[in-house]
């Protein structure tokens, strides 16, 4: 359940360690901006508003209250349980990524106050493996939703996972879906409350787990947002895509979101859906 | 059963199976005409034992995949006494890829779900060849909870490529449905019993695969991506596929040193496609033993043991664990 090449409409994703030109040509309008406008301000397009790439610690900043963040589970560290070896080994690859991002996995978990309400937050990151669930991922926030049930904390899951589950630890990772997702049915059985923010790109084994049972399901503007991939649904059905399919607002048309909601806008938005169901 | 298409590995199986047909035609005409049909015969045993003892992870794939497989249509036939066909979605309509209904396994009444792929063309194209729309994963959801209500157990019967990729597919909410039938199905008050009878492909087996009980049949396989789309991905070309179902560890064997299934159902000499009824036996052995262990457990002790089973997968490394019960090995609690 993988959609690992569904880069429309992402935005170029700035791999930290990578010096960053001066200048970005918008995803959504084309035009050529100046970077750190866009850094500025969340990360938005100047001129159309476009939403580009941040990382799980840029939106832990967006997200929480300065200083607030405390990571739990850090200590929670991929394995390579297969031998898996496409054009390098899976432990190999694990190390790169690490390096690359500057993230031991792709998730980050932990607490944090959102206006001074305390809160579960789990943030997945795109860079990292496409934002792939395996078995790090799936007890990071399987750990992270017993807490929020224990402490009776709201839970917010910000999600962005092109990758669905990760092809490279195989069953396990599938199996990371219902972890995750019976974790979350005993959360909801003892009355708390999940919010489900669901950014560029949410696919596969994610979107067809946790990133979906939200008591709230918010999205960034235009995120791809879907079960299968693009390529895979034109390979099966032959015929072009509708225009806009797949998109934060294709899934509001359809039901399946509750708010778009746009980044400078989130951590109030959050704040007062706990507020009106009283968490 | 002898395949039309046919195996290309079976092909010894094929030449002893005729040649076996042909002695048999004059069966009786000498003793030593009889010796050799008895020499044909051990022959062909012993070729499908060493055939099937030694099958690659792409042949495994391609006998998961066999066109004269039993499906859950013809267990449904071969295993209950009765099934009654629940249709409704009572949503948007009847999805042919998901069966659904009540039947009576000796005695016992039981709801039956399970993916079917139609063995006509006509049958097929019906069934989507097994790939479930969101409306079959409703159906699905709407007869369990009918099923906990009534005090009914569930048996899913796992048997698909995968879920449907479509327009209407998405439209309709594939990733909501497959999510929910998780959730709801890891806090359903009933027993449920999941068995792989060939493909558990991915996301779509998953969404009628958590259960008390998950169970393969020997020569399925279950996994998180079809060999051609892991081989698509990370070799860039279907090629690969034979590449990719050696890396994917899929097998019943494999999962079940993962840990990820109970047990594994020994299918008949060459194959349930062999024997369509031994097959059906063991699979109904298998779930009339099953049953009766999980109707002896108390509903909160069986959903309390159904979360931890789902909860204890994964393969990690846990240091702060390890750190503290003081082991100097970096081998994890979380490690199976
Ligand atoms: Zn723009």
């Amino acid at each position: 359940m993988a959609s690992i090449d569904e880069k429309r409409g992402t935005a170029r994703q700035p791999k930290r360690g990578v010096p960053h030109g001066l200048w970005l040509r918008c995803t959504g309008c084309k035009e050529t901006i100046f970077r750190s406008e866009a850094e500025k301000f969340f990360n938005l397009c100047p001129k159309c508003g476009y939403h580009f790439y941040v990382t799980a610690k840029e939106r832990i900043n967006q997200v929480l209250d300065t200083g607030t963040f405390e990571e739990w589970d850090k200590d929670v560290l991929p394995t390579d349980p297969l031998n898996f070896h496409d054009n390098k080994p899976y432990s190999e690859r694990l190390t790169a990524e690490q390096k690359r991002t500057g993230l031991s996995e792709a998730a980050v978990t932990g607490t944090g106050m959102i206006r001074a309400r305390r809160v579960a937050f789990g943030v997945t990151d795109s860079a990292f493996i496409m934002g792939s669930m395996g078995s790090v991922v799936g007890e990071r926030l399987a750990r992270l939703v017993e807490r929020a049930t224990e402490q009776r904390l709201p839970l917010i899951i910000v999600s962005g996972s092109g990758g669905g589950a990760r092809m490279h630890e195989g069953i396990l990772s599938l199996m990371q879906m219902a972890k995750v997702s019976a974790a979350l049915a005993r959360y909801d059985q003892a009355g708390g409350l999940f919010i489900s923010v669901l950014t560029n790109p949410t696919m596969g084994g994610v979107a067809a787990s946790f990133a979906s049972l939200g008591d709230l399901i918010f999205a960034e503007p235009r995120a791809l947002i879907g079960f299968a991939g693009p390529r895979t649904i034109m390979a099966t059905i032959r015929l072009e895509l509708p225009k806009g399919f797949q998109t934060s607002e294709f899934l509001l048309e359809h039901g399946y979101i509750d708010r778009i909601v746009t980044r400078d806008k989130l951590k109030s938005e959050i704040a007062r859906a706990i507020d009106y169901c009283g968490k | 059963m002898a395949t039309q298409n046919g195996l290309p590995f079976e092909a010894p199986i094929y030449q002893l199976e005729d040649r076996l047909r042909e002695l048999l035609a004059n069966a009786g005409s000498s003793p030593e005409h009889d010796d050799e049909i008895r020499r044909v015969r051990r022959e062909l045993a012993e070729t499908t034992r060493r055939i099937y003892a030694n099958l690659t992870p792409w042949e495994t794939v391609l006998v998961a995949r066999e066109k004269n497989r039993p499906y859950t249509a013809d267990y449904l036939s071969l295993v209950f006494d009765e099934f009654v066909e629940l249709h409704g979605d009572k949503f948007f309509g009847d999805d042919r890829a998901m069966l659904c209904g009540f039947a009576n396994l000796e005695q016992q009444k039981v709801v039956v779900i399970g993916h079917q792929k139609g063995r006509t063309y006509k049958e097929r194209s019906a069934c989507n060849f097994g790939c479930a729309h969101p409306e079959g994963y409703r159906k699905a959801l709407a007869k369990m909870r009918l099923a906990a209500k009534f005090g009914l157990p569930v048996i899913c019967i796992i048997d698909t490529p995968g879920a449907y990729p479509g327009i209407g597919a998405e439209e309709r909410g594939q990733a909501t449905v497959i999510a929910q039938n998780m959730y709801e199905m890891s806090r359903l008050p009933t027993p449920i019993i999941c068995v792989v009878i060939g493909e558990g492909g991915s996301g779509g087996a998953l969404g009628i695969g958590v259960g008390d009980r998950v169970a393969m049949l020997e020569h399925s396989y279950y996994s998180v991506i079809s060999p051609e789309g892991c081989a698509g991905i990370l070799w860039k070309s279907h090629q690969f596929a034979e590449k990719a179902a050696k890396a994917l560890r899929f097998r019943s064997r494999d999962l079940l040193q993962f840990g990820i299934v109970d047990s594994v159902i020994d299918e008949p000499l060459g194959g349930a496609h062999r024997d369509h009824h031994r097959m059906a036996a063991r699979l109904k052995q298998y779930l009339i033993k099953t049953l009766r262990e999980l109707r002896a457990v108390p509903t909160p002790d069986l959903l309390l043991g159904r979360y931890e089973k789902f909860r204890r997968m994964g393969a990690f490394l846990d240091q702060a664990s390890i750190d503290q019960s003081g082991q100097a090995s970096t081998e994890a609690a979380g490690v199976r």
